[in-house]
């Protein structure tokens, strides 16, 4: 018996010992090895020098070019965020309160995306509104403009293909909530003499924030810290943070600069999520996957 | 015009927002139109046939395939463990565990893609096919742990219970009545590190040595230089590809609890 009890005490670790070395020695040694690399130097000559030099951080935290690419960096990610968090509550709420049949359908097709490379999804765009794209023909077909006009490459087209990428993210988070809410709550509201957008807004609303708030976060951080969309979309002023620090690991291969770029973007998008755990818990976000 | 049709107008447009863009992609993929753009002059099947002679592309093809099998394999094991340990047992510290487990997703991508590589070049390991493995690994775990945990809540402990009662071993209990159990949750777990290991761009392009290319990058990189209209098709059969394979899967699964549901009648009756 007694050897029961120990076995049974050691067997959830022996279960979880792979997992755990595995975070352990692939992500949380190197995160702690990227803050010491930090504060080493790289030299002219391209070794590096080993020591403890704040010349990084310096140049990371003084420098007006970094500071204003961060700036623009959380602009995007908080233009996304909010036209997600708009345009995504409705299907949500349309999900969450249509007749069974439809809505297995409507959530097979909210998965939909999740499957579909993100690479494709952001280059689609760019036969939508390229100068050869979809918008282009139909516009120059009908006269509207006699010659193609190039609707790409700026900041607008980066935040639509972040929307899109995103969008679903946003849905099914919201869904979730809205779905978790007691019929008969907006039902007694109504009763109670409330009218359909009093009840929504007093009852549904607020019982949906968790599912807002979970969405919100994970837009935003995905958003902020993307490299990807910039190149594909953007223009040559539309860098984002993360774009810096694939520029200074690899194409310049000055990898303490780049360790450096990488905790700024980590300290800020962590506070982030630490702030949102502390008042609604990571439970929220882990839901959406049942 | 009531509030919920117009809702219902309103998500139908969100829907077309969400699949326009991939249709079109689709659509321009078998365009018989010299430059592959519009306009749509006819059905061809020449960006495929362009793709199948491109040795590059079939090759960036093959690595993808095969790392998201060695990735979808480990990840699944490690992920499947943790999760039955998580969902189980109770021991001390398992908060912590639990965020632990999760980290990989809070970290930035981007960030957990500089830490692995530059840890691993500080221990003079190039960049290589192993790394990327790594970091595949790494980067999924969470999503299996997530996703197996999720489903394996719903077996029912009892089961096991009766089992070892009569008489199995923990470890034929194990394999006779847990396992086949867990089985729709250990595929849903591969599926999905197979699809996000086969998708995934923002920490391959870290971690890929030089000349070594996935279906991602491989397009990223024929994007930068050009746009070619092979793109299309590519897209087109990553598409089919990744909705393909669920839905097989999905249909696979039915299958296989039909049948198991029909010999287990089968043997309640002759019982």
């Amino acid at each position: 018996m007694a050897a029961d009890i120990a076995g049974a005490r050691r067997a959830p670790w022996m279960l979880l010992s792979p997992s755990l070395a595995t975070v352990g020695l692939l992500l949380i040694i190197p995160m702690l090895f990227i803050v010491v690399y930090s504060f080493w130097l790289r030299t002219a000559t391209g070794a590096d020098q080993v020591g403890f030099y704040l010349d990084n951080w310096i140049e990371v935290l003084g420098d007006r070019f970094y500071r204003d690419i961060l700036f623009q960096t959380f602009a995007i990610a908080f233009y996304t965020t909010v036209i997600c968090a708009l345009v995504g509550y409705i299907p949500a709420y349309f999900v969450a309160n249509t007749p069974m049949k439809s809505k297995a359908f409507l959530l097979l097709m909210l998965m939909l995306p999740f499957w579909i490379s993100y690479i494709i999804r952001t280059m689609s765009w760019i036969n939508i509104l390229g100068t050869s794209g979809a918008l282009n023909t139909v516009m120059l077909s009908i006269g509207i403009i006699d010659e193609p006009i190039q609707m790409l490459y700026n900041q607008t087209t980066v935040v639509l293909g972040l929307v899109h990428y995103l969008l679903p993210f946003m849905i099914l988070n919201v869904y979730v909530s809205l779905d978790g809410i007691d019929k008969n709550l907006t039902e007694a509201a109504q009763s109670l003499g409330c009218t359909g957008f009093q009840a929504f807004r007093e009852v549904t609303l607020p019982l949906s924030l968790p599912g807002l708030a979970a969405g919100s976060l994970l837009c935003f951080v995905l958003a902020a810290g993307t490299y990807i969309t910039p190149i594909v979309l953007g223009g040559p002023r539309d860098a984002m943070f993360a774009n810096l620090v694939f520029e200074a690991i690899v194409t310049q291969l000055n990898w303490p600069l780049g360790s450096a770029l990488s905790l700024v973007l980590l300290a800020l998008l962590g506070a982030l999520v630490v702030i949102y755990t502390r008042y609604l818990g990571i439970d929220q976000i882990a839901k959406s996957f049942k | 015009m009531s509030g919920w049709s117009m809702i219902r107008i309103a998500t139908i447009l969100v829907y077309l927002f969400l699949f326009a863009p991939v249709a079109v992609v689709i659509l321009l993929a078998f365009n018989a139109n010299q430059f592959g753009g519009f306009p749509i002059e006819g059905f061809s099947l020449r960006w495929f046939e362009a793709l199948w002679n491109n040795d590059a592309i079939v090759r960036a093809f093959k690595t993808s395939l095969l790392l998201g099998l060695l990735t979808s394999a480990v990840s699944t094991t490690l992920g499947t463990m943790a999760a039955l340990a998580m969902v189980r047992y109770d021991f001390p510290g398992k908060r912590t565990i639990s965020t632990l487990l999760v980290a990989p997703i809070l970290i930035p991508e981007v960030v957990l893609a500089v830490a692995l590589l530059l840890f691993l070049q500080a221990l003079s390991m190039p960049k290589s096919f192993g790394l990327l493995l790594m970091g595949h690994v790494v980067f999924t775990l969470p999503f299996v742990v997530l996703v197996v945990q999720a489903r394996l809540v719903s077996i029912r402990r009892d089961v096991e219970e009766a089992a070892m009662s009569l008489g199995a071993t923990p470890v034929q209990t194990f394999f006779e009545i847990t396992l086949p159990l867990m089985l729709p949750a250990v595929m849903a777990g591969m599926l999905f590190s197979f699809t996000i290991s086969f998708d995934d761009i923002t920490g391959t392009l870290f971690w890929k040595p030089g000349g070594v290319e996935t279906v991602p990058t491989q397009i990223f990189a024929m994007l930068r230089n050009s746009i070619s209209p092979e793109i299309n098709a590519l897209g087109a059969v990553m598409v089919i590809f990744t909705i393909a394979l669920p839905l097989i899967a999905a249909s696979i699964a039915r299958v296989m609890s039909a049948r198991k549901l029909r010999t287990s009648n089968r043997k309640t009756q002759t019982a």
